[in-house]
C-alpha cells in the first residue's frame, strides 16, 4: 500500500479524521531465558529496547506482548510492571513480542496540532506574501503531502516517497469530504468525523 | 430537466411550510436567511473542491467568481454584474430568470415575503468562510412585478480572526 495515512485537520488545528493503512508491521516474537540480552528502558509509558539488536528486534521497538498476552503500556495484562517482571529470573523462560509501537490516538491528536503550528510558522517564514504553507515534507521512508483549503482545513497524506499523483488525491479527498461530511446534516462543522458510510448522498 | 423541477418544487414546498409555521413574512424571511447561511458555510467547500478557483483579492474578482462560476455551477444561470459603487464595495447581481421562482406566484397576503431569501443567506455564509463579511439583499424581484431580480451585495469588512496560515 503506497499511501500510509490520511489526516484531516480543522481550522483550529484539531484532528478531525485519521486513517492508517500500513502494511503489517515488522513484529518479532522470541523466547528468552534469563538474563535478557536486550537493554530495556521505560519511555513515555512504554517499554522500549534501548540497546541490543537480534533476529529482527531493533532499538526503538516496544514490548507488545508477554507470553502471548498484550501489554498495557508499561504494565503486563495482569497489572504487574513489565520491567519488574522481566527482572525476576523466576519468570523465565518468557516469550516476548517486540515491534514498532503504534501511535495512540492522543499522540496523533498532538502531532496534528503540532503540524498545524509548524504549518503556520512555515507560512510566516516565507519571504513572499501569501505563502501556500508547507506542501511537502520529505524523509527517506515517507513523504508527507499537505493541502490547505481556502477555508483553513488541511488534508495531510503520508505516502511512499516514490508515489506520484498525491496532489490529485488530496483534491479528491477534499471532494469526498464535501460530499460525505458536509452534505450529511448530522455532521457538525469542525467536529471529528465519525460517519456511517452506508449513508450515501442522493442529491 | 426533471431534477431542476424537483429542486424548484422542493424549494416551493419549503417556503410554503415556513409560511404555515411562522405567523408573519418577516420571520419567514429571517428563517430563510438563516437556513441559507447554514447551507452557505458548507457549500463553499463543495464549490472550492470542484471549481479549483484561487483566493479572490478584491471584490471585483469575487463578483466575477460568484456570477460566472458559482451561480453557473449550482443554479445553471449566469447573472450579470452591474451598478458598481464608486468605492468598489457594492455591486448588483441581475438575474434574468431565477430557477427558484419558476411556476411561483406570490399571493396578496404575502406581499413582504422575500421568496428567494435563501440565496442571500447562502452568499453571506459562503463568503464568511473565505474571510469576507458581506451583506446581500434583494432590491428587485420578478415575483413582485419588477422586470428583473436584483440582489445587492455589499462588502462590509475582511474577517481577520481565524485566518488560515499564510493569509495575513
Amino acid at each position: 500500500m503506497a499511501i500510509f495515512s490520511v489526516y484531516v485537520v480543522n481550522k483550529a488545528g484539531g484532528l478531525i479524521y485519521q486513517l492508517d493503512s500500513y502494511a503489517p508491521r515488522a513484529e518479532a516474537e522470541k523466547t528468552f531465558s534469563y538474563p535478557l540480552d536486550l537493554l530495556l528502558k521505560l519511555h513515555d509509558e512504554r517499554v522500549l529496547v534501548a540497546f541490543g539488536q537480534r533476529d529482527g528486534i531493533r532499538v526503538g521497538h516496544a514490548v507488545l506482548a508477554i507470553n502471548g498476552m498484550d501489554v498495557n503500556g508499561k504494565y503486563t495484562a495482569d497489572g504487574k510492571e513489565v520491567l519488574e517482571y522481566l527482572g525476576n529470573p523466576a519468570n523465565y523462560p518468557v516469550s516476548i513480542r517486540f515491534g514498532r509501537p503504534r501511535l495512540t490516538s492522543n499522540e496523533k491528536l498532538m502531532l496534528a496540532s503540532m503540524f498545524h503550528s509548524l504549518f503556520a510558522i512555515g507560512s510566516q517564514l516565507s519571504p513572499e506574501q501569501g505563502s501556500s504553507g508547507i506542501e511537502m515534507l520529505e524523509t527517506d521512508t515517507f513523504k508527507l503531502h499537505c493541502y490547505q483549503t481556502l477555508t483553513g482545513i488541511k488534508f495531510v497524506v503520508l505516502a511512499d516517497p516514490r508515489q506520484a499523483g498525491i496532489d490529485s488525491l488530496l483534491r479528491k479527498i477534499y471532494e469526498i469530504y464535501s460530499d460525505f461530511a458536509l452534505k450529511n446534516p448530522f455532521y457538525s462543522l469542525e467536529m471529528p468525523i465519525r460517519l456511517n458510510l452506508r449513508w450515501t448522498p442522493t442529491f | 430537466m426533471g431534477s431542476q423541477w424537483l429542486f424548484t418544487l422542493t424549494y416551493g414546498a419549503l417556503v410554503t411550510q415556513l409560511c404555515k409555521d411562522y405567523e408573519n413574512d418577516e420571520d419567514v424571511n429571517k428563517q430563510l436567511d438563516k437556513m441559507g447561511y447554514n447551507i452557505g458555510v458548507r457549500l463553499i467547500e463543495d464549490f472550492l473542491a470542484r471549481s479549483n478557483v484561487g483566493r479572490c483579492h478584491d471584490f471585483r474578482e469575487t463578483a466575477d467568481v460568484i456570477a460566472k462560476v458559482a451561480f453557473k455551477m449550482y443554479l445553471g444561470i449566469t447573472p450579470s454584474i452591474t451598478n458598481w459603487s464608486p468605492a468598489g464595495d457594492e455591486f448588483s447581481l441581475i438575474l434574468e430568470n431565477n430557477p427558484l421562482v419558476d411556476f411561483v406566484e406570490l399571493p396578496d397576503n404575502h406581499s413582504s415575503l422575500i421568496y428567494s431569501n435563501l440565496l442571500c443567506g447562502v452568499l453571506r455564509g459562503a463568503l464568511e468562510m473565505v474571510q469576507m463579511a458581506v451583506e446581500a439583499k434583494f432590491v428587485q424581484d420578478t415575483l413582485k412585478g419588477d422586470g428583473v431580480t436584483e440582489i445587492r451585495m455589499r462588502f462590509i469588512r475582511r474577517i481577520e480572526d481565524n485566518l488560515p496560515a499564510g493569509e495575513e
